[in-house]
């Protein structure tokens, strides 16, 4: 019994294999169905742009391994083999911490960007409501929540956040020294992409064009940005007078190729275009970087921009590894008072049949007994059972992380010969 | 042949060692995230070039005429020229890193005149003209502001590798964006390009006056001219096509290529009448 993680992020695989694996919304309710088996009693699948993660409460564990990577492997045609390099699998305490670390921003791609918590109460809702996930997994996810709320207010990591947007204007800023002349282009809408957009304008950027396969969206949109609205389909012709394109469509193909912006480049006489691609599936044909005064980015590569901002964080990064060692802890301990749980019913089940077995005996030899001794007699059984339950339930509790607790348990089972009577 | 005064030879050499301070704290500061260096490296610099200025004027004083009569001379005041242009240049624009290209440039060539016993050439009454200052010090220049300029473009080749490559480096936040370096290369070219026009022009009229035609087809001449032509299909290119950024800095990168043969190549190998100890 116990938690179970298995998945792969930015951290050990590329985009291009990330995104084969990326899972739309509106499919996981059946995949979460299919998910759940004998060894996988509760589930839930986290897909986002830089990770797909499964999380489990699996009873056999070892099989459970065997099924997810079945699992993921069966939408693809990737062999599991070649896979297995760029997964990870988790078990109990590695898996809780991990799933404290990406919840709390820790391994995320941009350190202490916010949206992934978003994210992750949001795959959860989704398996929640799909009936996948039970009482482990929803105490779980309850405390993973709560772990980045104290990371977030407790530490910087959160203040000091290197996001995308951040990214996206320091290269910005290396590639056109001044963007109060420069036009932005935004294309599709997310999360990530409007928040880059934002800051670029918050810097000072020019103007912007915003597009959208569904104009009534690029409208409002443009409004929100005090921008123009353009057509999806006049796009292209647009990037004659852009500087700066983020994009970030649901297309499962690329939106613009190399031949198009070869063009385009010619027409604007090579004033550089600087192209950032958030979109998973990609947007842009990475051939595009090889033209000249071209700079084409996308989510992986905004990866080593930020890393030359790390340096400072790393103090606040331990201060956060330490919030979520004693969370990871705090949560092992239930998970253990779990294994002692049926035990310490056993143990009640059994003194109350005893105590069935004797008012059974004596009390029909009582005559002329009222009603109300009659349930004297009974409440002061009762609070008898509950008098000689209280010192070894306690017991258990407080062992119930420890060594000891093996033996602690097999000493109790002998003395109220709680095996035997399973057999009675 | 006369030696210089010592006064002149140890002003000369006091300056190298600014100078060798400078490019020890200008490439430390290059590889170093150390903010610190630039204003060491600058002022050794600003002291070094001050130097190197009271030593220009003494020579002058002293031989009466403008110092670049010989290979030697030449290569000291070529040195100055760029310190010069690239003071001009940092005050203006403020790009510190610059100066982590052109100063070890500036001490290099400053190390032969500097250490090597200092002469003085007797020159030929040919070259003791007012036309001898104006002719070399517009070449001279020129020639600085293409180094300058070729300076500029390794630093946006850098850069840009950076930027395409995604390989961020410590140069990368002191190195100054794209645009303002191929604004600036731009701007150095168009003005390094009118000096060498002008030289050019100056020289042909010079060798009309003293020498009797335009040209004499003497191989720094010729040198000359292929260099003007270089500069001028870069302009020529950026105007019309809009050839610019890593284009341009590689068209600039040749053009200094070229003019660094016209200098030192021609002074070594060639017979000319521009190397006056071959006169």
């Amino acid at each position: 019994m116990g938690i179970l993680l298995v998945g792969m992020s930015h951290k050990t695989a590329p985009v291009e294999l990330r995104e084969k694996f990326s899972i739309p919304e509106d499919s996981l309710s059946g995949l979460l169905e299919r998910l759940k088996s004998q060894a996988i009693q509760e589930c839930m699948i986290l897909s986002t742009c830089n990770r797909v993660e499964i999380l489990t409460h699996s009873t056999h564990p070892e099989e459970g391994i065997h099924e997810i990577k079945n699992f993921l492997g069966s939408g693809n045609n990737t062999s599991l083999i070649s896979l297995d390099p760029h997964i990870y699998v988790l078990q109990g305490e590695e898996a809780i911490r991990h799933l404290f670390r990406v919840s709390s921003s820790l391994d995320s791609m941009m350190v202490g960007e916010p949206q992934i918590l978003g994210q992750i109460k949001n795959a959860y809702t989704i398996a929640s409501e799909n009936q996948a996930t039970g009482p482990i997994l929803n105490r779980l996810m309850h405390k993973a929540f709560a772990v980045a709320k104290r990371v977030k207010t407790e530490t910087e990591i959160a203040k000091n956040a290197v996001s995308i947007s951040y990214a996206a204007v320091e290269l910005a800023k290396k590639i056109f020294e001044d963007i109060t002349d420069k036009t932005v282009m935004l294309i599709g809408a997310g999360e990530m992409s409007e928040l880059a957009a934002k800051h670029l304008m918050k810097n000072g950027a020019g103007k912007i064009l915003v597009t959208n396969r569904t104009y009534s969206r690029a409208v409002e949109l443009a409004q929100e940005f005090s921008g123009s609205a353009i057509r999806f389909e006049d796009f292209v012709n647009s990037l004659i007078r852009t500087d700066i394109i983020i994009t970030s469509t649901g297309s499962p193909d690329y939106i613009l190729h190399h031949h198009q912006v070869k063009d385009i480049l010619h027409t604007r006489r090579n004033k550089p275009i600087l192209m950032i691609d958030i979109a998973v599936p990609r947007d842009l044909d990475p051939e595009i970087n090889k033209i000249d005064n071209v700079y084409l980015y996308d989510i992986d590569d905004l990866q080593s921009v930020v890393n030359t901002n790390i340096e400072g964080r790393e103090k606040e990064a331990e201060k956060a590894g330490t919030i979520i060692s004693e969370e990871v802890k705090a949560f092992l301990k239930w998970m253990a008072s779990l294994e002692v749980t049926p035990l310490i019913v056993q143990l009640r089940e059994r003194l109350d049949q005893i105590r069935q077995e004797e008012l059974g005996k004596t009390l029909p030899r009582l005559n002329g007994i009222s009603e109300q001794d009659k349930k004297a007699i009974e409440s002061m059984s009762m609070s008898m059972i509950n008098k000689i339950l209280h010192g070894p339930t306690q017991a258990l509790k407080m062992y119930s992380h420890r060594q000891e607790k093996e033996t602690l348990i097999r000493i109790l089972k002998e003395i109220f010969r709680l095996d035997e009577s399973k057999e009675d | 042949m006369p030696r210089k005064g010592k006064n002149i030879t140890m002003i000369l050499k006091i300056a190298m060692v600014f100078y060798l301070l400078s490019t020890i704290a200008c490439l430390l500061y290059f590889v170093t995230p150390k903010n610190s260096l630039g204003r060491v490296y600058m002022v050794s610099a600003i002291i070094g070039f001050l130097l190197h200025t009271v030593a220009l004027a003494l020579d002058y004083v002293h031989s009466g005429h403008i110092p670049i009569t010989n290979f030697q001379e030449g290569m000291s005041f070529f040195s100055w020229t760029i310190i010069l242009v690239f003071l001009i240049l940092e005050y203006q624009y403020k790009i510190l890193i610059l100066g982590s290209f052109i100063i070890p440039m500036a001490f290099i060539f400053l190390l032969y005149p500097a250490l090597l016993p200092h002469e003085i050439s007797d020159i030929s009454p040919l070259l003791k003209s007012y036309w001898l200052a104006i002719h070399v010090s517009l070449a001279f220049l020129g020639d600085a502001a293409f180094t300058l300029a070729f300076a500029i473009s390794i630093m946006y080749i850098m850069q840009d590798n950076q930027l395409k490559g995604r390989h961020f480096g410590p140069t990368f936040r002191k190195l100054p964006s794209l645009e303002v370096l191929d604004a600036l290369n731009h701007r150095v070219i168009t003005v390094g390009f009118l000096l060498l026009t002008l030289g050019i022009i100056t020289g042909a009229l010079w060798a009309r006056v003293a020498l009797g035609s335009y040209l004499q087809g003497d191989p720094r001449e010729i040198w000359s001219i292929i260099t003007w032509l270089i500069y001028a299909a870069l302009l020529h290119g950026r105007l019309t096509v809009g050839w610019r950024g890593r284009r341009s800095a590689i068209m600039a990168i040749i053009g200094f290529s070229v003019l660094v043969f016209a200098f030192v190549g021609v002074n070594l190998f060639l017979s000319s009448y521009h190397n006056p100890e071959r006169f």
